[in-house]
Formats: structure tokens, C-alpha cells, sequence
């Protein structure tokens, strides 16, 4: 199974400045550790305390995996997965 | 340096006195590496908030879609602060990751809606080190 994986920018550091890498899994979660165990540190980038940061958005298939299950979003072979970072900000002081 | 033309300024100004006392938020798209502001895009704050701004999630997706069709990046990032000088936040600097672009920041603390002058000023934001930089505002790009 391959699922190519976008990853942004500022994630490049950890794909050697790959815009694009190929991973392996059944789900979101699955696909996560896949790309972790090739490109260390990438998943604490993604997730803490076992959900997807509030600031970052993953699409599978130009869809917000926030409303395909998350996590969970299940994932076939062909499928693209795009990471992009939340663009936000503003005056207010704390990070949500 | 940030360069940017009048029309794109002028365009980033009157976005943020509209939208005030909300945020405003965009970017200004460029060919890869150019370091030239020349597609304007205006974004939906899906915050809809004085004191937050967030790019809709479908909406960014789009627009990355579309920079990426086009081999373009954002060279600008912009939004207003409605209440506060045009500094980065403790949360814009938290939350910055396009460490090539140039972060405008436009105050609309002292006009609001109205005509009147507004603060205008750019960053760079990188790895939550923050670089301000001059502004040159020119009649068009150079070629």
C-alpha cells in the first residue's frame, strides 16, 4: 500500500526538504506511526496527547479528516494525504 | 525588504478597515522563490473575532491547491490587529509557519472604519525569532 503524504514547509526538516513522501496504513493513526518510524520526530508534530493538534490540518483526499473520523479516517492504497499548518494568530495572548 | 505595490497595499489597508473590529487575514501569492507579492487573495477570518484570526480549513486547503497549480507560495502573509499595535502576538509567533514569508501586521486601532492613516509593518517569524523589516511601497513591481 502507498499513500503519498504532503508535508508543508516548515515539516521539511524531518523529510530531508521532501515535499512529498510515501507511507503505509489502514488509518490516519497507522499512516502517523508509519511516517514517524521513517522520519523521527514528525509525529509529535502532528498529535499530542493522542489527538491531532489544534493547528495543524491533515486532508485526506481534499477532504478535513476532522470530519472523516479523524485519527481514525480510514486510508486505501492511492490515497493523498496533505498536511498543512492552521494559518491563525491575533492579539488575543493565549494559544488555545 | 519587503516590495510591495500600491494597488496590493492599498488592497490589504481597505480589507482590514472593512473588517474591523475583526480581524482581517490574507496573503499575497508569488512565483516560487521570487519573492514578489503579485496575486492578492482575501480570507475569511473563520474566527470572526477581534482578537483571533483562522484561515477556514477548506479555504486554506484551496489555496494551497491552487499556489501549488500554479507554482506559486504565499510571499505575504497579512492580518490587522483592531485594538493593539501591528507587533506579533505571543500567538502569532506561536503559531507562524511559513518561515519564508513576509507577516504584515496592519493596526486599525486609531481609525477603525474610517479614512485615516494605519500602522503597516513586516516580519519575518522563525523558529518564534521575530525580524522586523522595511516596507517599500512602489507604483508597480519591478520587472
Amino acid at each position: 500500500m502507498a499513500i503519498e503524504v504532503r508535508i508543508p514547509t516548515i515539516l521539511r526538516t524531518y523529510t530531508g526538504g521532501e515535499k512529498a513522501v510515501t507511507a503505509d496504513g489502514a488509518s490516519l493513526s497507522a499512516l502517523i506511526d508509519d511516517l514517524e518510524a521513517n522520519h523521527p520526530g514528525l509525529k509529535e508534530r502532528l498529535i499530542e496527547n493522542g489527538d491531532l493538534r489544534r493547528f495543524v490540518n491533515v486532508y485526506v483526499n481534499d477532504e478535513d479528516v476532522r470530519f472523516i473520523g479523524g485519527l481514525e479516517a480510514e486510508l486505501s492504497d492511492g490515497d493523498q494525504v496533505v498536511v498543512l499548518p492552521a494559518v491563525a494568530g491575533g492579539s488575543r495572548y493565549a494559544l488555545a | 525588504m519587503l516590495t510591495i505595490d500600491q494597488a496590493t497595499y492599498d488592497a490589504i489597508v481597505a480589507h482590514a478597515k472593512r473588517d474591523h473590529p475583526d480581524e482581517a487575514c490574507g496573503v499575497v501569492a508569488g512565483p516560487e522563490g521570487s519573492d514578489r507579492p503579485e496575486r492578492f487573495v482575501e480570507m475569511v477570518n473563520a474566527a470572526g473575532s477581534p482578537t483571533f484570526y483562522e484561515f477556514d480549513s477548506t479555504d486554506l486547503f484551496q489555496l494551497y491547491k491552487e499556489m501549488d497549480a500554479n507554482d506559486e507560495e504565499p510571499v505575504v502573509v497579512y492580518h490587522s490587529h483592531t485594538a493593539t499595535e501591528a507587533y506579533p502576538s505571543r500567538t502569532d509567533i506561536g503559531l507562524a509557519s511559513e518561515p519564508g514569508a513576509h507577516y504584515v501586521l496592519v493596526s486599525t486601532r486609531e481609525h477603525g472604519n474610517n479614512e485615516g492613516p494605519v500602522e503597516f509593518r513586516s516580519y519575518r517569524i522563525v523558529d518564534g525569532e521575530v525580524t522586523e523589516e522595511e516596507v517599500t511601497v512602489v507604483d508597480e513591481l519591478p520587472r
